[in-house]
């Protein structure tokens, strides 16, 4: 019998100290039947990368609230993809003002959630992504 | 399909994807498992369980560090969480506690949930296991999910188990009871910073000193599968040793623990012993599941409802199901 489970990663790159946004998302992954691997606060770049690597996952959740999304994300999704991970999606969550999301989409992230986004969004995103998984 | 010599040469990303298949127990899962049981049984598997809360991960992440810094061995980290009986999910958070080993690559760290198994570790953890094992890993540290009384199926894996207490666990009757503290080589009290710790400590003692006879005399009655092994384990006194994990206080005498455990195995012939013992229980398992399997096939799927229906309506007894399902399926 085979079993499988939608693998993601909750992460908070950076410096700022607020994860109720990544637990509560990554309660809600739960809730909807994912395994979530969760790394806690103030994690580098590289970190994240190494842990997406050892974990196999499927999906990145980054939650930023420092205003440094321009910098982290990039790196991160630069060092995902340099280990060979090419299909992993990155989704980030938290305070991104309108004008950066063409960046971070260009630099290949394919959601981004403000505040207000219901959790159910994210899990039908990733469900619609992953629909066998 | 996995190359596996990419595996066998510290390819981290083929490693990952493996270890994904063995718990997904896909059809390439279960072929390269095959294919690399002849490569493993090399590491040294250590154990560590103990209740929710005794900061078994950070006490993990200090052992694995000392290991890498002192002993320059490599090493693995298999950290089990539970799995939501209701939707299946969990959260996975042991490497919260394990930042310090961050960018070594002599470290591989992977969180397994539990995927409704009730013995503290998932049902494919002794694959993925077997697969760091191959991989080259010196040692592999298996942090079951925070177990409580009857969690003791690490004690049929690993060669060396440790179970952690923390101070306060309680009156001296909680340290008589059955169970966890019977599978422990090596018992650590970790958070010996608290008050309480001496209490702790005096309790596991007096606990040993009564558990000698005890193993000696009622082997039949024992949770773990029991066979000779016990007569010459009661020579082996698990050490109870006080830890604070997050100060790294009290780590080396861990290790020294480990080691010297891994001595007495190898001298007495245990450490052979123990690999057929649970190779043992591998396949009487892996033989039980083929079986279902089997009879699975031969049994439609009406006849089985019905006769469930007939229990329901109180009918027909569990025994007596059984009994024609089972001669059904055979005749």
């Amino acid at each position: 019998m085979t079993d499988k489970k939608i693998r993601v990663l909750i992460a908070k790159p950076g410096l700022d100290g607020h994860d109720r946004g990544a637990k509560v998302v990554a309660r809600a992954l739960r809730d909807a039947g994912m395994e979530v691997i969760y790394t806690g606060l103030r994690q580098s770049p590289e970190m994240i990368a190494e842990a997406a690597l050892q974990e196999d996952v499927n999906v990145i959740g980054l939650s930023i609230l420092s205003g440094a999304h321009l910098v982290l994300v990039p790196k991160v999704i630069d060092l995902v993809r340099a280990n060979g991970q090419k299909e992993v999606k990155v989704f980030v969550g938290g305070i991104i003002p309108e004008e950066d999301i063409p960046l971070l989409t260009e630099a290949g992230v394919s959601a981004i959630y403000g505040p207000g986004t219901p959790t159910t969004k994210v899990v039908q995103d990733i469900f619609d992504t992953f629909p066998s998984a | 399909m996995i190359n596996l010599d990419a595996v066998t040469s510290g390819n981290r990303l083929a490693l990952a994807r493996l270890l994904t298949e063995v718990e997904n127990e896909t059809q390439s899962g279960v072929q390269a498992l095959d294919a690399l049981f002849v490569r493993s049984g090399r590491a040294h598997l250590v154990g560590i369980t103990g209740a929710p809360a005794k900061r078994k991960s950070s006490l993990v992440s200090c052992l694995a560090k000392h290991i890498r810094d002192e002993l320059n061995n490599t090493v693995a980290i298999v950290a089990i969480d539970p799995s939501s009986p209701f939707t299946g999910g969990a959260i996975l958070g042991d490497r919260v506690r394990m930042r310090d080993l961050a960018g070594d690559p002599g470290v591989f760290i992977r969180s397994m949930a539990s995927r409704g198994e009730l013995g503290g570790l998932a049902r494919t953890t002794a694959g993925v296991v077997q697969v760091l094992d191959a991989a080259g890993f010196d040692f592999i540290l298996i942090e079951t999910v925070g177990a409580g009384q009857s969690e003791v199926d690490i004690a049929r894996l690993a060669h060396s188990t440790i179970v952690v207490e923390a101070p306060g666990l309680g009156d001296d009757i909680q340290a008589i009871k059955a169970g966890i503290l019977e599978i422990a080589d090596i018992l650590v009290i970790n958070k010996a910073d608290l008050p309480g710790a001496d209490n702790t400590e005096r309790a596991l003692r007096a606990n040993l000193d009564l558990g000698y006879n005890v193993r000696m005399n009622h082997n039949a009655a024992h949770a773990v599968t029991v066979t000779e092994e016990e007569e010459t384990r009661s020579d082996w006194t698990p050490p109870v040793l006080k830890t604070v994990a997050t100060q790294h206080i009290g780590i080396p005498e861990v290790i020294e623990a480990i080691s010297r455990h891994r001595d007495y195995l190898k001298k007495t012939g245990l450490w052979a012993q123990r690999d057929r013992e649970r190779l043992r229980n591998e396949v009487v398992h892996l033989l039980q599941a083929a079986l279902v399997k089997r009879w699975q096939v031969k049994v439609p799927s009406q006849k089985f409802e019905s006769v469930l229906q007939e229990v329901f309506d109180r009918r027909v007894s569990l025994g007596a199901a059984i009994d024609s399902l089972i001669n059904d399926s055979y005749n």
